[in-house]
């Protein structure tokens, strides 16, 4: 395989990506990518960004065997990459840390976010609050709903959520009012996106900075067991966790990338979130890349029990990954990923969070094809605590 | 036709002294089939041109009220096909410059060649799209160039001197001057610093230069047109019409356009 260098120099993987904003956004988007490559050169801002990930955050995060369900599933080596062991309880930190540190850097005082799970909204206020930052959250109505607890974390913390209403209330409806937010305080806020998506350079600098989950993964799985897994599973929501997961794999043709979209009440339903099973391409929040749209490009309302893959788009290099077949991209439905949830609680006393029990379900179907000698990591890429009263409600008297 | 059709309304404007008087409505708001009638009245209010909105679910650009009357429109089932159709059966009955503002993605789901050609049959004679910055503009500038359709550009006050000065010397028909650091949305009072702003874009621009976002009294129209050659109102015309508020609008469109003392 040839050497893997994407984005090119205008943000396009491929046929996806791209700076697809207001030209009232342009200068900051395009100041952010030189600062971005600036700092990332500059060895004060590398070593302050790895002080705080080991020190604050707590990483490395263990790469751990998973034993019992490896003998339950009968195939495969199943090892778990444990993020939901970072500071706030998911990979999300990884990202927002390094995005501060920006922030700070280029001078800004405030910070806007969206959130969906509430999970990247505490991770931004968690930093805000460490490098005195002011932080507004956006997040949709009905998440507020669905994840009460974060929210009172947030406000814990120092932030100010605001409730956004139009559309499904949901993280599609959060991300335009933070950019519209934005738009109108551009000069002094920077946008903490908190996925691969947005204008470039977003899904490059949050692939970077969440690919220290599969560097850290790469090393440890050679020193336990000699050789790459076989197989590594991730969830995709706009996709973070996976494209820091398998970025570091890309060239490394033999280790075989699934990326798990949520397939909701299932893909023929039209009530679900599997933009590259069930989506097409379009433009969204500033980068082109596969969408959940109608015939007449009006976006469509995504649908799934785990807030944090609710969108109806997905990072543009996952586009690309898809269209090149480098990663195959499959969808677990709200019924398989409560299963999921529920069985890793009981066989590893781990509580996977709604999103990352959907890289749990595939991974089950997939070990017991595979043969004991073979390898799988899964991506757990964030604790199940913010899920349970949901999960609960939802399974009702079944526990 | 298109652009020439455009820039010769609105130097007609120029030449006899009045302020040009641009304003946003959003096709299908109050239905498809006031379309035609909405336009007519606009252009009787001696309007310049006509920037007539497409409704998308995302508007980011956008406050509150165009967003609503983008949601209504969507309600009415209004789609970018059915305005392109309306817009085509009605033409013959029209002579005000028409100009779509929309976001890409309805274009690029309707096809960027296919847009081009039928919004061209239809009479459409310029184009904005404001999630479209020129580092991407190559997807559709040369099909709307093989239709004769205006591209209009838009510049900011964020925009740095060079940049200002490519997207003057790219737009076409005009040079849309996006005169708040912010969303659309009826504001009282501009920043000060608009009028070197707008200033700067006269020099750099061969077309007029047209001040749009917050504009919404005559006072505005006025203040701002001294510095350029006229405004653009949206979401104050928006809310107006949705009111059924016409002898406002009439009010609004005649006072701004008045040729003041505009030396
Ligand atoms: C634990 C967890 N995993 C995954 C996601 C999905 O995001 P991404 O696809 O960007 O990793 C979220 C989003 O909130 C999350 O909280």
């Amino acid at each position: 395989m040839t050497a893997y260098t994407m984005p090119d120099k205008t943000g396009k993987y491929g046929d996806f990506g791209g700076r697809f904003v207001p030209e009232l956004l342009m200068p900051a988007v395009l100041e952010l990518e030189e600062e971005y490559e600036t700092a990332m050169k500059d060895p004060d801002f590398t070593s302050k960004l790895n002080y705080y990930l080991k020190q604050y955050i707590g990483r490395e995060t263990p790469l751990y065997f998973a034993e019992q369900l490896t003998k339950n599933l009968g195939g495969a080596k199943v090892y778990l990459k444990r993020e939901d062991l970072n500071h706030t309880g998911a990979h999300k930190i990884n990202n927002t840390i390094g995005q501060a540190l920006l922030t700070a850097r280029m001078g800004k005082k405030k910070v806007v976010a969206e959130t969906g799970a509430g999970q990247h909204g505490v991770a931004t206020a968690t930093v805000c609050a460490l490098l005195d930052l002011e932080c507004i959250v956006f997040m949709g109505e009905e998440d507020i709903r669905r994840q009460k607890l974060n929210v009172f974390r947030m406000e814990l913390l120092g932030a100010e959520v605001r409730s956004v209403s139009q559309g499904s209330g949901t993280l599609k409806d959060a991300v335009n009012e933070a950019l519209r937010y934005w738009v109108n305080h551009v000069e002094d806020t920077h946008y903490i996106i908190g996925s691969v998506v947005g204008p470039h350079p977003f899904p490059k600098i949050v692939r970077d900075l969440q690919s220290v989950i599969g560097s850290e993964t790469k090393k440890q799985i050679m020193e336990q067991n000699g050789k790459l897994p076989e197989a590594v599973v991730a969830c995709v929501g706009g996709g973070s966790n996976a494209m820091g997961m398998f970025y570091p794999f890309i060239e490394d043709k033999d280790v075989a990338l699934f990326g798990v979209e949520a397939g909701g009440a299932g893909i023929e339903t039209n009530k679900h979130a599997a933009t590259l099973s069930g989506g097409d391409i379009g433009v969204l929040h500033g980068t082109m890349t596969y969408l959940l749209q109608d015939e007449h490009g009006q976006i469509e309302e995504a649908s799934s029990i785990s807030a944090g893959l609710d969108y109806p788009g997905v990072g543009p290099e996952h586009s690309h990954l898809h269209e090149t077949n480098r990663v195959t991209y499959t969808s677990i439905t709200d019924e398989e990923a409560l299963d999921a949830f529920q069985y890793l609680s009981k066989t590893e006393g781990i509580i996977p969070a709604l999103e990352s029990s959907h890289a749990v379900a595939y991974a089950m179907k997939l070990a017991p094809e595979m043969s004991p000698d073979e390898t799988i990591v899964i991506c757990l890429s964030g604790r199940g605590d913010k899920d349970v009263e949901q999960v609960k409600d939802r399974i009702g008297g079944e526990l | 036709m298109g652009k020439a059709k455009l820039e010769k309304a609105l130097h007609e404007k120029i030449k006899s002294n009045q302020n040009i008087f641009a304003p946003y409505i959003m096709a299908g708001d109050g239905g498809l089939d006031i379309l035609e009638e909405r336009i007519n009245f606009i252009q009787d209010c001696g309007a310049s041109a006509i920037e007539l909105g497409i409704p998308f679910s995302d508007p980011v650009a956008d406050g509150p009220t165009i967003q609503e009357a983008g949601i209504r429109a969507l309600d009415n089932g209004t789609t970018l096909t059915n305005v392109l159709e309306t817009l085509q059966s009605t033409k013959e009955n029209r002579s005000i410059p028409i100009v779509i503002m929309t976001y890409l993605n309805p274009i690029l789901v309707y096809g960027i060649e296919k847009f081009a050609k039928d919004a061209a049959n239809a009479g459409v004679d310029g184009i904005i799209i404001p999630d479209l910055p020129m580092e991407e503009e190559h997807i559709i500038s040369p099909s709307l160039s093989d239709h004769d359709i205006a591209f209009v550009r838009l510049a900011a006050m964020t925009s740095p001197k060079e940049r200002l000065v490519e997207l003057a010397k790219r737009s076409e028909g005009f040079l849309y001057a996006v005169a708040v650091n912010g969303t659309t949305g009826a504001r009282t009072k501009h920043d000060t610093n608009v009028t070197s702003y707008l200033d700067d874009l006269k020099k750099y621009s061969d077309v007029p230069v047209l001040a749009g976002f917050g504009v919404s009294n005559s006072e505005q129209a006025h203040a701002l047109s001294k510095h350029c050659d006229g405004v653009i109102v949206g979401s104050k015309i928006v809310q107006l019409l949705h009111e059924k508020q016409f002898k406002e609008v009439n009010r609004l469109i005649q006072e701004s356009i008045l040729a003041e003392v505009k030396s």
